[in-house]
């Protein structure tokens, strides 16, 4: 029994935590790989609006798949949104919640990306460098139309050898990275307002509901976790037992048979060991019993309700005497 | 043994972490073999497409069967597709799920090379430098003055920093810069298309088949713990076969019976969780080479069913007849029961001697006691001969021949 209770205190324990710590590993694994990216704007006029807003955009894609892959909420999830209706009942608001909780987890790694190219400023002025009207700086080189715009959208590279006496280059580098860094401080800012008046006011509105959803979704993920040990722990009793059996099939002995002595009382002893693994089969000991019990663990799921297991009679042994007197009573 | 318990489940259920672990270290060694590796284009006209491109595409395929050759269950894999259906059916669906999940751990490690090569540009660079188009760059197509045949050289010289000489036709940083940002939206598109895939195959998969998933997972991982729970058991076997053949050769050359028991050393604790299995016990009846020799043929040829007895149930099983391919034997257990009444919970079918007074508690292993197994010796043939030492203690032509017929005796104790 306390084993139990140990193993759910872990479970219990860790789901969210586990959740978190993976979602926080994808946010530094996005700073590392923006690190390590070797941003490199083709400085062509009709390029660089499409590779830098490429590269703005297309890696949260890739980042809010992958969170939404590796979180266990979405197996959970998916599997209670499609499962068949059995003797369990659905509640949508368990669905919502699971949900909403998942895309929350998976949205942080992409908006770290954003962020941290919006305050870097590298893919704006590879983007907007264009979009720059060059009368406000001074040492502009004196050319026009297509020629000025292909001299725009040099100005993110550095090695051009236009520009290697004027400061218009850094002038204008400057002024665009002050505008993406201003829009990448306004986002975090709302985005953090918005976390922290959402916290604030939740309790304001159905807490009672939001209780019980919160904790029929945490027990369908421990459900499925426990179910996935058990079947872990059936196949392995299953194994042994059907490896020993294979051993035991092949056994030469010859056994001669005598007549049942009257002295003779039978043994019950069993070993403790045994009668413990017997209990990890739970009865299920051959191949189609245990794909019933598959099928039917998807298609009917039981329902939520285990007054029967928790009120087992116990058979009580009282031990009376001739005269009615007890003896000895387990009662 | 709590504990022990403890860990062998985590173990157990950890088996596709670790793997999963495994597919990691490959992804790193696979990211720092590119950064340690020194890029060498040829600058040579003739050469750079095929060093660029075999350097995008060998190394990941290396990795891809690298990854085959150090899963483990790629083994377990072959040989449930190759044995003989034996009494226990062949399930299509768990080999195509043990290869997928074999494969797609594999497919990761060639991922990341690919992708950090396509990020890294070089290899496009090396591939793709005579190829470009002038226009783009707004460079006058014919105003150089060199054939077709030189340009091509210039250009294939674009890679190599140092002996680059066509400054004036063509800037090499603008031509570099355009190659690796076409390289890198390859390999960004290279990555959300994979991402894609794993996405739908993950995510929508409950959506359909969950419940022939849910199946074919368990059996898959039967299939591994049956193998891993057979080997286990055929070296604890081996273990005491050994030790029980040595010390009947020396029981044979020195005519002295010493005892059976090593674990009698007085410490009659009842303690039964750490009571030792006697080297008896191990052995599970199988005690001559050609029997164990059948055990391990049959264990491919011939896989038993899926079909547990109860415990201490001593009903015969159906006879499994390999030649015919029986899948109808799989479930039905033929109780013999008739002559099993209530004395016959808890016995195994064991040695029996009609002049030994053995305790209860010993009744259902047996013979625990040495002298009972002299006796037995005795009692069936004489056995202190050397030369037949491996083949166990019964002697004789009483095995019945090869085939698993079942025989289950009836035991009864009784005190004379």
């Amino acid at each position: 029994m306390d084993r139990l209770k140990l193993v759910l205190q872990y479970f219990q324990s860790n789901s969210e935590s586990i959740s978190n710590g993976i979602c926080i590993i994808l946010s530094l694994i996005s700073v590392k790989l923006y690190t390590s990216f070797d941003f490199n704007c083709p400085c062509l006029p009709q390029y660089n609006k499409m590779y830098a807003l490429g590269v703005m955009f297309v890696p949260p894609i890739i980042l809010f798949l992958l969170g939404v892959l590796v979180n266990r909420h979405t197996g959970v999830l998916m599997e209670e949104w499609v499962r068949p209706l059995g003797k369990r009942t659905k509640n949508p608001a368990v669905v919502k919640f699971l949900l909403s909780s998942m895309l929350q987890r998976s949205l942080l790694a992409p908006m770290v990306w954003i962020l941290m190219t919006l305050l870097d400023g590298k893919c704006f002025i590879c983007a907007f460098s264009m979009n720059v009207d060059p009368k406000y700086f001074t040492g502009i080189p004196n050319s026009t139309g297509i020629e000025l715009i292909k001299i725009m959208a040099k100005v993110p590279c550095k090695e051009d050898v236009i520009f290697k006496n004027s400061s218009f280059r850094k002038a204008v580098s400057r002024y665009v990275r002050c505008y993406s860094q201003a829009i990448g401080w306004s986002i975090l800012l709302f985005f953090i307002f918005l976390g922290a008046v959402g916290r604030v006011l939740k309790p304001c509105f159905n807490h009672a509901t939001f209780l019980q959803t919160r904790y029929w979704s945490n027990y369908l993920d421990i459900e499925q976790k426990l179910f996935d040990e058990t079947c872990v722990l059936h196949a392995r009793d299953f194994a042994r037992k059907c490896v020993v059996q294979f051993f035991e099939s092949m056994r030469e002995d010859v056994t001669v048979r005598m007549p049942l002595s009257s002295a003779f009382r039978p043994s019950t002893i069993h070993n403790e060991y045994e009668e413990e693994e017997e209990e990890c089969l739970h009865g299920i000991t051959r191949q189609d019993q245990v794909d019933h019990l598959l099928q039917t663990w998807y298609e009917c799921k039981p329902e939520l309700d285990v007054t029967r297991m928790a009120y087992k009679p116990k058979v009580c042994i009282t031990w009376e005497d001739i005269n009615g007197k007890a003896l000895f009573s387990e009662v | 043994m709590d504990k022990f318990r403890m860990m062998a489940q985590i173990l157990q259920s950890n088996q596709e972490s670790f793997m999963n672990g495994i597919c990691g270290v490959m992804a790193l060694a696979s990211a720092q073999l590119y950064t340690s590796f020194e890029f060498n284009c040829p600058c040579i006209p003739e050469y750079n497409y095929s060093y660029g491109i075999s350097m995008l595409v060998i190394p990941p395929i290396w990795f891809f069967l690298l990854g085959f050759v150090l899963n483990n269950n790629i083994s377990i894999l072959a040989e449930e597709w190759k044995r003989p259906v034996g009494q226990r059916r062949k399930d299509p669906a768990v080999i195509r799920y043990m290869c997928v999940s074999i494969s797609q751990r594999s497919l990761i490690a060639p991922a990341v090379w690919i992708s950090v090569t396509l990020m890294d540009g070089k290899s496009f660079l090396c591939a793709y430098s005579m190829d470009l188009d002038m226009l783009e760059f707004g460079k006058n197509v014919s105003g150089h003055g060199l054939s077709q045949e030189e340009l091509l050289r210039t250009l294939a010289k674009i890679p190599c920093k140092h002996i680059y000489d066509g400054q004036h036709i063509l800037s090499r940083e603008a031509a570099t810069r355009y190659i690796c940002c076409i390289s890198q939206a390859f390999g960004w598109l290279f990555l959300l298309i994979i991402t894609i895939a794993a996405f739908l195959i993950r995510a929508i998969r409950p959506c359909f088949t969950q419940a022939t998933f849910l199946k074919t997972k368990y059996w898959s991982h039967y299939v591994d713990t049956e193998r891993k729970m057979f080997d286990e058991t055929c070296t604890e076997h081996a273990k005491s076969f050994a030790k029980i053949c040595i010390k009947q050769y020396f029981e044979g050359v020195s005519g002295e019976i010493q005892s059976l028991h090593d674990h009698s050393r007085g410490d009659d604790s009842d303690d039964e969780d750490n009571k030792p299995a006697t080297e008896e016990d191990t052995l599970m009846g199988v005690r001559r080479q050609d029997t164990m020799n059948k055990v391990l043929w049959d264990w491919h040829t011939c896989k038993p069913p899926l079909s547990l007895r109860k415990y201490g149930d001593a009903s015969t099983e159906q006879n499994g007849d390999c030649s015919m391919n029986a899948n109808k034997n799989q479930d039905k257990n033929i109780g013999d029961k008739t002559e099993l009444n209530e004395g016959q919970n808890g016995f195994k079918c064991s040695y029996v001697n009609p002049g030994l007074d053995i305790g209860q508690s010993n009744l259902d292993k047996g013979y625990e006691n040495a002298s009972f197994s002299t006796e037995q010796n005795g009692f069936t043939n004489r056995h202190s001969n050397a030369s037949t030492g491996l083949n166990g203690f019964m002697n004789g032509g009483v095995s019945s021949p090869c085939n698993i017929q079942r025989k289950a005796w009836a035991v009864y104790y009784s005190k004379v």
